[in-house]
């Protein structure tokens, strides 16, 4: 079978999957867990719990504020200590609800049984109720409320949904393994977004690194039954998981700048959101847990793990069940190494969209620049074909028109320009920020319009 | 030879006066009328094209001055008040006096205040950094100490304190262009007024946490008592998210908020002598006492009356 | 871990740098330098030695006390810079004059220009040119072969291209010039006299190959050189065969391979964009056999690469990426 891939740029990292066969292993509770307000793009939720309130595990603790917001569970049953803004991963505040734990018990209505329901609802709003209701977010690294996803805007259909099962970040592993252990729920939740969007084809894409998930999927694909799904194998090429580069590789359509995916007729979800689509829809669970992969090339195999864990749970305590930090480590990633974002504050709680604790060793930091050589390589790596070493030089002339012309604002901040640098120069830090300046410009004017 | 000698001499004799004749016709032609004042006030301003005033540069803030044919929306902060007296009277119109200001960085984060519990890496810019994530330290209001500020600076006004990793204003350079305080992303720098002899009193922190955060981050952090909002005489300090803020305009310089803040946040510069701080606090107290006093007496005659 | 380090995504790196990419530039070079060391003796080594250490040290002492830079120093460019000007001397020069030429190299074209990646011109073929007009004779005493292991006669003599110019200039036919001078086509590939680099195509072609291997650099501007060459000398040498030389001698004599394989390619001084590498590398092809054709200089390499370097801007001007997502 031919293998599909994008048109332009890309990068070969070694993929350094190291949990590869680590079982998922269900995490024990913490006595605290510290639930974000803002684990979703878009609005903060409103939390609507007080201090002192008892909660169960699935009960609405945030609400939805606004139209692209989410709901926020409670991850486990126990009483609010305090409804209190904490700081996040990056250092910033934000609001948190406090929740000391007590037993593991349940919100009414919430099927826990492992028993797979195939029975898909008729009644396609009855559905995007239950994801919204659910507080289903992308867990592919945006953290979109998926019930605007699922919901095109009038006038554009869906031509194909896209199952992104690439993990093409090197040492993820996390989708891996719900597609090898989970294959039928996401199967059905695939069946289940097809229904949504009108019954478009779906496709499943996975890289040509994990032979075992294409099988898996494969045979499920064949006893479930379900028509008009496909698995395809893709290239093992970064970033091969990216929206517009897996709707290239897979539909042969490039999204036009500035466009969404739907504008072509594509609609692309994780196959981690999938799963959480199926438990909100089959089984009335609200989205309170995900898998995250604790990994890095500066710990040893028996330290690798992915962990089913629930949101709340402070990262600091889910690394002191390993030994805490290992001492080589000297940078922590939530999320791939690629596009994650460095740890500032270990002590903050997962979130619905956690991927990983990625601990990084020597091999990360950042190594003294030398001046551009002119060698192309960083535009040769641009899954976009763009110039980063331009961008970087017009930023810092502050030529914003140059800048815009250049398509800056097309950027999808994947690194490929960073990590080919033979000059170690720190292509993306800038090109982000023209991006940000340049969006703000745009922005301005069709506002003016 | 002679022949071409003057035939040479013909030739370039015709062309030089046919081309300057030409020349005079295009600049008569396309000659563009202008208020002979935008020169002149161009003239008397500073000309450093900051930008500080609002407009792209000297000529542009002239070029406004003029077809405006008044002040109102023009101030240039480099020359202050004595060059806007001049460009005042080239146009013939009144100028407000605007009060001088400074650049002020309001953080206390140094080194030793605020603990590092990070190590950076990545492009040296404040920018970058503050879109990263909240700071090398606990507190995500201060100084990211890249020092956008300092490379934004035009008149080599500031530089960055190696020891403190603070950036300092050297105010006799400053000309409150507003450069350092429009980059800095966190905000920190004010331009405040730079009151008399350059005696001022200001907040040096912005950090908006609650009491206990902000002061388990750094040791000089406002954490938001409101002893100053009480101590103080002229209501010149108000209190908004966890952090007081001085009006330049209402304080008098007494002091009194620097003596009695429990961090230090308050700082007074410029001040001929160093504050005794037990002498003030005594001072508060005794007009406190006072104040009690004639309180009392007052209820007194109340209820005797 | 004392404390953790937070620096903006991405946070791996690939392997490759810039000392590195220099490095292999210098792997590549090594069979033609064994090979011209081989052939011109200890000579060839000092004209190497003293190009290669000036080029160093003069960059390491114009960074650090006429630019004051306090950044580690790399002098793995530099190196470069001074092999590639010493394989484009003749084996005979001087070694005052190879100073000259590195003084050139590094003082002139490249640190005023600010360095590494500023520099608007190769500074070993502009150093090379500097040499060509300012000591015409010392730069074209092309002495036969007679290194370790020359068996050949130590003659003094000119380069094939030379010869031919000479030979057509005073009226005779090339075969006649050829069959006068004793060479024939099967002795390009082993021993022409010329410049260092000149002396061996497999030599050249085996650095480039490892270069391609590590994909250091990419193929379209030496193949487009080679190619505008081979196509221009076809078609002249099949239409007058008498006075226009023919395909492999164009191809084989001369710096044409050195030049396309190991100075066209340097990113600093050429075009980014793989079509923009193809124009540029016509360009050099098509100004080359200009010069070998109708010029008075027997050789055009070095011209033709300076004069399309002056391109490169434009070029990168008019080459963009092409763009996802954008008709």
């Amino acid at each position: 079978m031919a293998k599909l891939t994008f048109s332009i740029g890309g990068i070969h990292p070694a993929d350094n999957k190291l949990a590869r066969d680590c079982k998922i292993e269900t995490l024990p509770l913490p006595d605290t867990v510290y639930v974000s307000m803002a684990q979703h793009l878009g609005a903060p939720a409103t939390p609507v719990v007080a201090v002192g309130d008892s909660v169960k595990a699935g009960q609405v603790i945030g609400e939805a504020s606004a139209f692209i917001s989410a709901r926020v569970h409670s991850p486990v049953s126990g009483t609010v200590k305090s409804v209190a803004p904490r700081k996040d991963l990056a250092g910033f505040s934000c609001m948190h609800v406090e929740i000391a734990v007590e037993g593991d018990e349940w919100a009414e209505g919430i099927d826990l049984s492992p028993d797979l329901v195939t029975a898909i609802p008729e009644d396609r709003d009855f559905i995007l109720d239950r994801i919204k209701a659910c507080g289903v977010v992308g867990l592919g690294g945006a953290t979109f409320p998926t019930h605007v996803k699922l919901n095109p805007p009038a006038g554009k259909t869906a031509e194909c949904l896209i199952l992104n099962g690439a993990e093409c970040e090197p040492f993820l592993t996390s989708d891996y393994r719900i597609l090898l252990e989970r294959t039928d729920e996401i199967v059905v939740g695939a069946a289940i977004m097809q229904k949504v969007l009108g019954g478009c084809p779906c496709v499943i894409g996975i890289e040509e690194n994990k032979p075992e998930a294409i099988a898996a999927v494969g045979l499920a694909l064949q006893r479930l039954g379900y028509p008009g799904i496909r698995v395809e194998t893709l290239k093992k090429r970064y970033p091969q998981g990216g929206e517009k580069q897996l709707i290239d590789a897979v539909m042969h359509r490039q999204v036009h700048s500035g466009g969404l995916p739907i504008d072509v007729g594509a609609v692309v979800q994780n196959v981690a959101t999938a799963l959480a689509v199926y438990e909100a829809v089959q089984k009335n669970k609200p989205l309170v847990t995900n898998v995250l992969t604790v990994t890095g090339d500066c710990i040893s195999p028996e330290k690798q793990h992915n962990y089913l864990f629930r949101i709340g749970m402070p990262l600091s305590w889910i690394a002191g069940l390993d030994g805490g930090v290992p001492e080589a480590a000297v940078k922590i990633v939530s999320g791939g190494p690629m596009m994650g974002k460095a740890v500032a504050n270990f002590d903050a709680a997962t979130v619905k969209g956690s991927s990983s604790i990625l601990y990084l060793g020597e091999s990360t930091r950042r190594r003294s620049e030398s001046p551009c050589i002119r060698c192309g390589r960083c535009a040769d790596a641009c899954p976009m074909g763009l110039e980063p070493f331009l961008l970087k030089k017009l930023y810092a002339f502050g030529d914003t028109e140059a800048l815009e012309r250049n398509a800056v604002q097309d950027c999808i901040e994947c690194g490929c320009c960073q990590y080919s640098c033979p000059a170690f120069l720190p292509l993306l830090d800038n090109i982000r920020m023209a991006k940000s300046q340049i969006m703000g410009i745009i922005r301005a004017r069709n506002a003016k319009k | 030879m002679t022949q071409t000698v003057i035939w040479t001499v013909a030739i370039l004799t015709v062309l030089g006066l046919l081309l300057s004749l030409l020349l005079f016709w295009v600049a008569r032609k396309f000659r563009v009328e202008e208020d002979p004042r935008i020169d002149d006030i161009e003239k008397t301003l500073p000309g450093a094209n900051c930008g500080g005033c609002g407009f792209a540069g000297c000529r542009a803030f002239a070029d406004a001055a003029v077809k405006a044919g008044n002040l109102d929306a023009n101030y240039c902060p480099v020359g202050g008040n004595e060059v806007m007296k001049r460009v005042a009277a080239i146009l013939g119109c009144e100028v407000k006096e605007a009060p001088a200001l400074v650049a002020v960085v309001r953080c206390n984060g140094s080194c030793a205040n605020r603990p590092r519990c990070n190590i950076y890496e990545g492009e040296r810019s404040c920018k970058v950094k503050a879109a990263l994530y909240g700071g090398d330290t606990l507190c995500s209001f201060g100084c990211l100490g890249c020092g956008d500020c300092v490379a934004a600076c035009q008149f080599g006004a500031l530089s960055m304190n190696e020891e403190s990793s603070l950036p300092e204003v050297d105010e006799s350079k400053c000309t409150a262009c507003g450069k350092c305080a429009s980059v800095c992303p966190k905000r920190i720098i004010e331009l405040r007024g730079k009151g008399p002899r350059g005696m001022r009193e200001y907040v040096s922190c912005v950090n908006k946490d609650k009491g206990p955060v902000a002061r388990k981050a750094c040791a000089a952090a406002c954490i938001g008592c409101g002893i100053c909002v009480k101590t103080c005489q002229h209501s010149a300090i108000r209190l908004e998210d966890n952090v007081a803020y001085i009006d330049y305009s209402k304080c008098k310089l007494c002091r009194e908020c620097e003596a009695v803040c429990p961090t230090g946040a308050i700082h007074g510069v410029n001040f001929p002598k160093p504050l005794d701080k037990e002498a003030v606090k005594k001072r508060i107290e005794e007009r406190k006492a006072r104040e009690k006093a004639a309180a009392e007496t007052e209820k007194k005659e109340v209820n005797n009356g | 871990m004392d404390r953790l380090t937070v620096s903006p995504s991405p946070h791996l790196h690939a392997k490759a740098s810039t000392d590195r990419i220099m490095l292999d530039v210098v792997i590549a070079l090594t069979p033609a330098i064994i090979v011209s060391i081989l052939f011109y003796g200890w000579s060839e080594l000092l004209v190497l030695a003293v190009s290669a250490v000036s080029c160093v040290g003069l960059e390491y002492l114009i960074a650090r006390f006429l630019m004051k830079r306090t950044s580690r120093f790399s002098g793995t460019s530099a190196l470069v810079t001074g092999l590639l000007l010493a394989m484009n001397l003749p084996a005979t020069t001087p070694w005052w004059i190879v100073l000259l030429g590195a003084v050139f190299a590094i003082a002139v074209v490249k640190m005023s220009f600010g360095g590494l990646g500023q520099n608007l011109f190769n500074p070993a073929i502009a150093a090379r040119v500097f040499l060509l007009v300012s000591f015409p004779v010392a730069m074209t005493d092309w002495r036969m072969p007679e290194g370790f292991v020359g068996a050949v006669d130590a003659v003094s003599g000119a380069t094939p291209l030379g010869l031919i110019k000479e030979g057509l200039k005073s009226g005779h036919s090339i075969s006649e010039v050829l069959s006068a001078s004793g060479l024939d086509a099967s002795s390009v590939l082993r021993d022409i006299g010329g410049s260092a680099g000149e002396v061996s195509a497999i030599a050249i072609l085996l650095g480039f190959c490892y270069l391609l291997i590590r994909k250091v650099v990419k193929p379209w501007i030496p193949l487009s050189i080679v190619g505008t060459i081979a196509l221009i000398s076809f078609v002249f040498n099949a239409f007058d065969p008498e006075h226009f030389t023919g395909v492999g001698f164009n191809l084989l004599t001369g710096g044409v391979l050195l030049g396309a394989c190991f100075m066209a390619t340097d990113y600093v001084t050429s075009p980014m964009s793989n079509w923009g590498g193809v124009v540029f590398g016509v360009g050099i092809g098509i100004i080359v056999m200009s010069i070998r054709y109708f010029g008075s200089y027997p050789e055009g390499m070095s011209f033709a690469i300076l004069i399309m370097n002056c391109f490169v801007p434009l070029i990168n001007r008019a080459f963009h990426q092409k763009k996802f997502g954008r008709a």
